[in-house]
C-alpha cells in the first residue's frame, strides 16, 4: 500500500490551491451567485490550465489523467466551492471520450462546455441538470438513446439552495440526428454509458465534498479558537471540541475512501462502482455534518449571510441532492455487492 | 497511491484463513465462548508454529520478522474470525514493555517464556476508582529495604485467573505530581496476598478484579525507574491507541449480508441502504487503520491517526450493531449459540460485544480530546 501522492500530483494540487486562492475568493464566489453560480473568468482559467482536457485520453487529444488525478483536482475545487461546473465537465468529457464522439475535441480545446444529465429525461424533460444553466450542450438519456443536445432555447434555469447553475432541459421536438442533436449511443449501451458516467460523477463529487468539508472544518476550528465565552476560548469546551474531532475523523476517512474509489476506477474496476457509491454516501454525510457543526459553533453569526460558513453549508446540501441523497448511493453500492 | 496490500500480504491472509478455518470449528467456538476466556491452547501452538505469535518481532528475538503490512493483515484476520487471542496479545504487549524497560532476568527468562506460549501476563492499570485518568492510580507501593509492599486493587484484569504475572501500575510517591509518582512492577499472580475475583461482562467475557493485600515483591520485580512508571506505561500503550475494530464490523456485515440473501431480502431498498452505509463505514474504518500501518512502513511519525482509527472503528461498530440488529428484527433477539437463532446468533453477540469497544483501550471521549487538542490545535 502506498498513500503518497506522486511528485506530479503534488504539483497539480499546489498549482490548483494557488489558482483557487487567487481567483475563487469568497468575494468571487458570492459575486457569481447572482449569475447562475458561474464565474466565466474562473472557468476560462480552469480550461486554460487543462482541467477538462486532462479528463480525456491521449488518443482523443487529452492528457489521459487518471481518475485519481481528477479527484485530487476537484478536491481543491471543493475547498473553494469554486463557481464553475468542473466535475460535470470532466464527467461529460470522459463519457464523450469513451464513446469516441467528435465533440470531445471541442471540450478539450475549451470551445464548448458540455454537461451530462444524471437521470433519464421523463416526459421529454430532464429536470435539475447540473451545469444546465451555463453549458452549451448536454448529454441526456432520452427515449432510450443517449443524445447530445444543444441547450440554446431548451433550458429553464431556476434559483436554488446551492446557487448552482441548474436548469430543466426540454427535449420536445428533438429529432435524433436532426439539427442541434446527435445520438451518441442507443439500446443497452446508452444506459450502461450513463451508469458509468454516474459512477464517475459520484466518485468525483465525493472528492469535492471532502475538500468542501475540510475547508468548512478549518473555518469552524479557527472560529472556536478565537471566540471567547465565560472567559475562555469556546474550543476548550468538550461539547464544542468533540463533534469537531468526530468531523475531522470522518473527513480523513472520507478522503481516503474517495481517493480509493478514484484509484479503483482505473486499477480495480470490479470494485469501482461500489466504492464510488460508498464514497459519495459517506463524504455526503460527513460534509453535511461538518458544515452543520461548523456553522452551529459560530452561534448567531453562523446564521448571517456575511459569514462564509453559510456558503459551505448550502453547497454541502445542494451537491448531495443534485443526483440524490446519500442514502440512495448506499443502496446503489449495496445492490452491487448483494447482486440484487 | 496504491491501495493494494500486495501479493505477499494476500497470500499470508489466505494462510491465516486456512489455519483459522481448521481451528475454529463450531464446537471449538462454542467452547471458547462458554469459557468466557479468549484463550485456547490450539490457537497458541498454531500461531507459534506458523511464526505469527509475535509475528512482527525480529527473528533473533523469537518473532517472524513480519513487516507492518503483514502484521496488520494477521490482526485483520484474527479480528474478523474472533480468534481466541486476548491472553496472547496482551502477553506479547507486556513482553514488548519488558524488552524495552525490564530487568535482564525479565528479558532473558520471562520474555522468551511468553514467546513460547508458556507464560501469560495481564494488565493491572485500571482501578475501581480510576479508568481514563490512569495516572491517578492509588494502588500503593511502599519500599521496604530491597523489597516493596503493595496494597490496593485493580479492575478489569482480564485473564488474571489463568495468568502468571500482572503488569502493575502503582503509586510509589505521594509527594510529587501524579504522573511523577508512579512505578510499574511485574508481580507473580500466585502471591498469597493476591486475590482474584471473577467479573462477568455483557459480551460473555469473564474478567476480574484483583485485590492486593501486603503483596511483598523484590525490587527485581520493578520495571523501569522508580517513579518512572508513566514513561514505561505510555510506551506500552502506543499499540492500544491504534486498536481497530474494523474486522469485527466486517464480520457483522458478512453475517447480515448472508442473512439478507438467505431470507431473500437483499433486494429490499431498506436492507440495501443499511448494509450500504455500514459497508462504507467499515471501509473507512479499515482505511484509517491501514493509514497507520502505511505511516509505520514509510517511517512517518504518527500523531492522531491511531486515535482516529480507534475512535471511528469502535463508534461505527456500535452504530452498525444496533442498526443491523434492528434490521434483522425480532429474530435478532435469539441468543448466540441458540439453535433457532439466525446466523447462529452472532448478530446478537456482536451487539453486546460492540458496547465495550468504545470504552476500553481509551474511551471515545479520551480519543476525541486527543484529536481536538493535538490534531486540531484546540485549547485545553
Amino acid at each position: 500500500m502506498d498513500l503518497q501522492l506522486s511528485a506530479e500530483q503534488e504539483q497539480l494540487v499546489a498549482a490548483l490551491a494557488g489558482l483557487y486562492s487567487k481567483h475563487a475568493s469568497s468575494e468571487a464566489v458570492r459575486k457569481a451567485e447572482s449569475s447562475d453560480g458561474f464565474d466565466p473568468a474562473l472557468w476560462g482559467r480552469l480550461t486554460e490550465m487543462g482541467l477538462v482536457a486532462m479528463a480525456v485520453g491521449e488518443a482523443n487529444g487529452g492528457w489521459g489523467a487518471t481518475t485519481l488525478d481528477l479527484a485530487l483536482a476537484v478536491e481543491q475545487h471543493g475547498r473553494a466551492v469554486g463557481p464553475a461546473p468542473l466535475v460535470e465537465a470532466q464527467v461529460a468529457a470522459r463519457l464523450l471520450d469513451r464513446l469516441g464522439d467528435p465533440a470531445v475535441s471541442e471540450v478539450v480545446s475549451g470551445e464548448r462546455m458540455i454537461t451530462v444529465a444524471l437521470h433519464p429525461a421523463v416526459d421529454g424533460t430532464a429536470r435539475g441538470v447540473p451545469a444546465g444553466a451555463v453549458a452549451d450542450a448536454a448529454i441526456v438519456l432520452h427515449e432510450g438513446a443517449l443524445v447530445l443536445v444543444d441547450l440554446d432555447g431548451r433550458r429553464q434555469t431556476f434559483e436554488n439552495l446551492g446557487s448552482l447553475p441548474l436548469a430543466d432541459i426540454s427535449l420536445h421536438g428533438v429529432s435524433p440526428d436532426g439539427p442541434g442533436a446527435r445520438v451518441l449511443a442507443a439500446g443497452p449501451d446508452a444506459g450502461a454509458a450513463l451508469e458509468r458516467a454516474t459512477d464517475d460523477w459520484l466518485c468525483l463529487t465525493a472528492a469535492s465534498l471532502v475538500g468542501l468539508g475540510a475547508r468548512a472544518l478549518e473555518i469552524g476550528v479557527d472560529y472556536v479558537k478565537e471566540r471567547h465565552a465565560f472567559g475562555v476560548p469556546i474550543g476548550s469546551f468538550q461539547a464544542v471540541a468533540h463533534p469537531l474531532a468526530d468531523s475531522a475523523t470522518a473527513l480523513d476517512g472520507a478522503r481516503f475512501l474517495a481517493l480509493e474509489a478514484a484509484w479503483a476506477a482505473d486499477e480495480d474496476i470490479d470494485r469501482a462502482a461500489e466504492l464510488a457509491g460508498m464514497a459519495f454516501g459517506f463524504a455526503g454525510d460527513a460534509a453535511r455534518a461538518v458544515t452543520a457543526q461548523a456553522l452551529h459553533v459560530h452561534g448567531g453569526y453562523g446564521f448571517m449571510m456575511e459569514y462564509d460558513i453559510q456558503l459551505y453549508w448550502r453547497r454541502a446540501r445542494a451537491w448531495t441532492n443534485v443526483w440524490g441523497e446519500p442514502s440512495l448511493a448506499y443502496r446503489r453500492a449495496a445492490a452491487m455487492r448483494l447482486g440484487a | 497511491m496504491d491501495f493494494r496490500l500486495g501479493d505477499e500480504a494476500e497470500q499470508l491472509r489466505h494462510d491465516i484463513q486456512l489455519f483459522l478455518d481448521d481451528l475454529l470449528t463450531d464446537d471449538v467456538e462454542a467452547e471458547i465462548y462458554r469459557s468466557g476466556v479468549s484463550h485456547h491452547p490450539g490457537y497458541v501452538s498454531g500461531m507459534i508454529e506458523h511464526g505469527w505469535f509475535a509475528g512482527n518481532w525480529s527473528k533473533e528475538l523469537g518473532g517472524a520478522g513480519l513487516d507492518p503490512t503483514s502484521q496488520m493483515v494477521v490482526q485483520e484476520e484474527l479480528g474478523r474470525r474472533e480468534a481466541p487471542m486476548n491472553a496472547s496479545s496482551v502477553s506479547t504487549m507486556v513482553a514488548k514493555a519488558l524488552r524495552a524497560h525490564g530487568t535482564d532476568q525479565m528479558r532473558s527468562e520471562i520474555v522468551p517464556s511468553i514467546l513460547r506460549g508458556e507464560t501469560i501476563c495481564v494488565l493491572g492499570f485500571t482501578e475501581p476508582e480510576c479508568g481514563s485518568d490512569v495516572a491517578n492510580a492509588q494502588t500503593r507501593a511502599v519500599r521496604d529495604g530491597d523489597h516493596w509492599v503493595i496494597n490496593g486493587s485493580k479492575m478489569f484484569t482480564t485473564n488474571a485467573h489463568i495468568g502468571d504475572y500482572v503488569y502493575l501500575l502503582t503509586r510509589s510517591n505521594v509527594e510529587v505530581s501524579k504522573h511523577r509518582g508512579l512505578t510499574t512492577f511485574l508481580v507473580p499472580l500466585d502471591d498469597p496476598g493476591i486475590e482474584v475475583q471473577a467479573v462477568y461482562t455483557l459480551s460473555g467475557e469473564r474478567t476480574n478484579i484483583v485485590y492486593l493485600n501486603d503483596v511483598r515483591v523484590a525490587d527485581a520485580a520493578r520495571i523501569g525507574e522508580v517513579d518512572g512508571g508513566w514513561q514505561v506505561l505510555t510506551s506500552s500503550l502506543v499499540d492500544e491507541q491504534s486498536a481497530s475494530f474494523a474486522p469485527w464490523l466486517i464480520r457483522l456485515l458478512e453475517e447480515v449480508e448472508a442473512w439478507a440473501v438467505e431470507t431473500g431480502r437483499h433486494d429490499d431498498p431498506d436492507v440495501q441502504e443499511r448494509i450500504g452505509r455500514a459497508r462504507a463505514e467499515a471501509e473507512v474504518a479499515l482505511l484509517l487503520r491501514r493509514r497507520c500501518t502505511w505511516m509505520d512502513e514509510a517511517g512517518i511519525p504518527r500523531g492522531i491517526e491511531g486515535p482516529m482509527a480507534k475512535l471511528f472503528s469502535s463508534e461505527s461498530l456500535t452504530r452498525a450493531a444496533q442498526d443491523l440488529f434492528d434490521l434483522v428484527g425480532p429474530d435478532a433477539l435469539r441468543s448466540f449459540l441458540d439453535p433457532t437463532a439466525p446466523r447462529a446468533g452472532r448478530i446478537e453477540y456482536l451487539m453486546r460485544f460492540s458496547l465495550g469497544t468504545t470504552i476500553y483501550a481509551g474511551t471515545s471521549e479520551v480519543q476525541r480530546t486527543m484529536i481536538a487538542q493535538r490534531g486540531l490545535g484546540l485549547p485545553r
